[in-house]
């Protein structure tokens, strides 16, 4: 809407995108939502992408890989290994291998979407998706934490062993709000959050560049290769923190997992 | 246009709030997570880990092999040590046990050549003697027919005469040589 008000706006003045950019109209509207959005088209073509090439890698199952088992091997004996095995250890962090395997790359894919020409949109910029993930991390951690210690894991999650008795009505309400109330809104709000100010100055960056390339000032259009040289900077960070942030969000809900299963010894 | 611009304000503001998530794209996720979830329990881990299992038994099973190559190998080896140990050491004993018997042999033969050229030397002596003795003998009996022929025809004659004594030896001298030479045919 802003979009169709801006040219009549007065063209000297540089009006940035805002978060209301973020809401791209809906490929397919209906009723009084949204409808059906770019990002759930994202979505749905993650799913299939991550499903398709890892079935590909790993269907020929041979013992000396080619090129794309090799691959997918890597690739999922990163998650395997490095996250898996290395954080819950023992000898049954192989259970929990495919939600963080599905987590890191359903994550890893959506966020790289924001990097790829055209597409140039992180699913997770809109905080639904992220909501959702983190849900699952919730519910996961605490129902393994229950499975694994019975209805005392609430007690071993709040109260620290090895305090001293007067310390305990500061630390337990302090562990309490911790671990059951700020861990998924942190866990979700991260993600979303380093998406969405990515995408925003992504945006930024592109609407400036063209605002500098159409004013008559000859100083005002070389200035935008200043910007450009910017926003290739800011884009390849981008890329970089869309990894990053895939793996972190993996890497934390690994270490919730292991502190569920671990409670009586934390 | 006034128009159209608040209501794109309210509008905005409605949406806003980034952190009010939209209902239908958190389904989208929930479901599209849930199906790759799906496939990745299915199909996904299940293929990845059974290579990996197939691997690690191969990788495992060749060293096992190679161990027990290596042991048998070494094995063989051992034996054939002590087996060339053994055959020195025959070859060793065969050796002296030649050399030893071949100093016997020796020895047996010198004895017994030794002992030949005695017994020859012996035979030879024992001959000699018994000729000597025969010859004694038969000497001995001849010089005393001789003597005794002689004596006999001496005394028989006259020794007065020389001319006649002279006649006398040369008839025993005539009778010796034709005595010799009907001795001889």
């Amino acid at each position: 809407m802003i979009a169709l008000a801006l040219p009549a706006q007065d063209s000297g003045s540089f009006t940035p995108p805002g978060i209301d950019e973020m809401h791209l109209p809906a490929i397919l509207p209906w009723g009084a939502h949204d409808g059906f959005s770019k990002q759930m088209l994202l979505v749905i073509l993650s799913v299939v992408i991550i499903a398709t090439f890892f079935i590909l890698a790993a269907r020929k199952q041979q013992l000396v890989p080619g090129k794309l088992q090799f691959a997918g091997e890597m690739a999922y004996g990163f998650v395997r290994n490095s996250i898996a095995k290395d954080i819950i250890g023992g000898k049954d962090f192989i259970k929990y291998v495919p939600l963080l395997f599905s987590l890191f790359f359903f994550i890893l894919v959506n966020n790289i979407y924001g990097a790829i020409p055209v597409i140039q949109l992180p699913s997770f910029s809109h905080v639904g998706g992220a909501y959702v993930m983190a849900a699952i991390v919730y519910v996961t951690w605490i129902a393994i934490g229950l499975k694994k210690n019975g209805i005392k894991y609430f007690k071993l999650a709040t109260v620290p062993s090895g305090v001293p008795w007067y310390i305990l009505p500061i630390v337990v309400p302090i562990e309490i709000i911790s671990n059951f109330l700020v861990r998924p809104v942190t866990h979700s709000l991260r993600l979303f959050a380093t998406m969405l100010a990515g995408h925003l100055i992504v945006m930024l960056a592109g609407s400036g560049i063209e605002f500098l390339v159409m004013q008559e000032n000859v100083l005002l259009k070389g200035a935008s290769v200043l910007v450009l040289v910017g926003a290739i900077a800011m884009y390849m960070l981008e890329a970089l923190i869309m990894a990053l942030q895939a793996y972190v969000f993996t890497l934390l809900t690994a270490i919730y997992i292991e502190g569920a299963l671990h409670a009586d010894s934390h | 246009m006034n128009q159209l611009i608040i209501s794109a304000a309210t509008e905005g503001e409605a949406k806003g709030n980034p952190l009010i998530p939209n209902v239908w794209e958190m389904g989208v996720v929930l479901v599209g997570f849930a199906v790759l979830m799906y496939i990745v329990v299915k199909f996904v881990v299940p293929m990845f880990e059974k290579t990996f299992a197939e691997r690690a038994e191969a990788i495992e099973g060749g060293i096992a092999k190679a161990e027990a190559a290596q042991a048998e190998a070494s094995a063989a080896l051992e034996e054939y040590k002590q087996q060339l140990t053994d055959a020195r050491a025959e070859a060793n004993r065969i050796r002296e046990e030649a050399r030893a018997e071949g100093a016997q042999i020796l020895a047996d033969l010198k004895a017994k050549a030794a002992a030949e050229s005695a017994r020859i030397t012996e035979q030879a002596h024992a001959a000699i003697e018994s000729e000597r003795q025969a010859a004694v003998v038969s000497l001995r009996s001849e010089v005393g027919t001789l003597a005794t022929t002689l004596a006999g025809r001496i005394v028989g004659e006259a020794l007065t005469d020389d001319e006649r004594a002279a006649r006398v030896v040369d008839r025993f001298l005539a009778d010796l040589e034709t005595q010799s030479a009907g001795a001889a045919k």
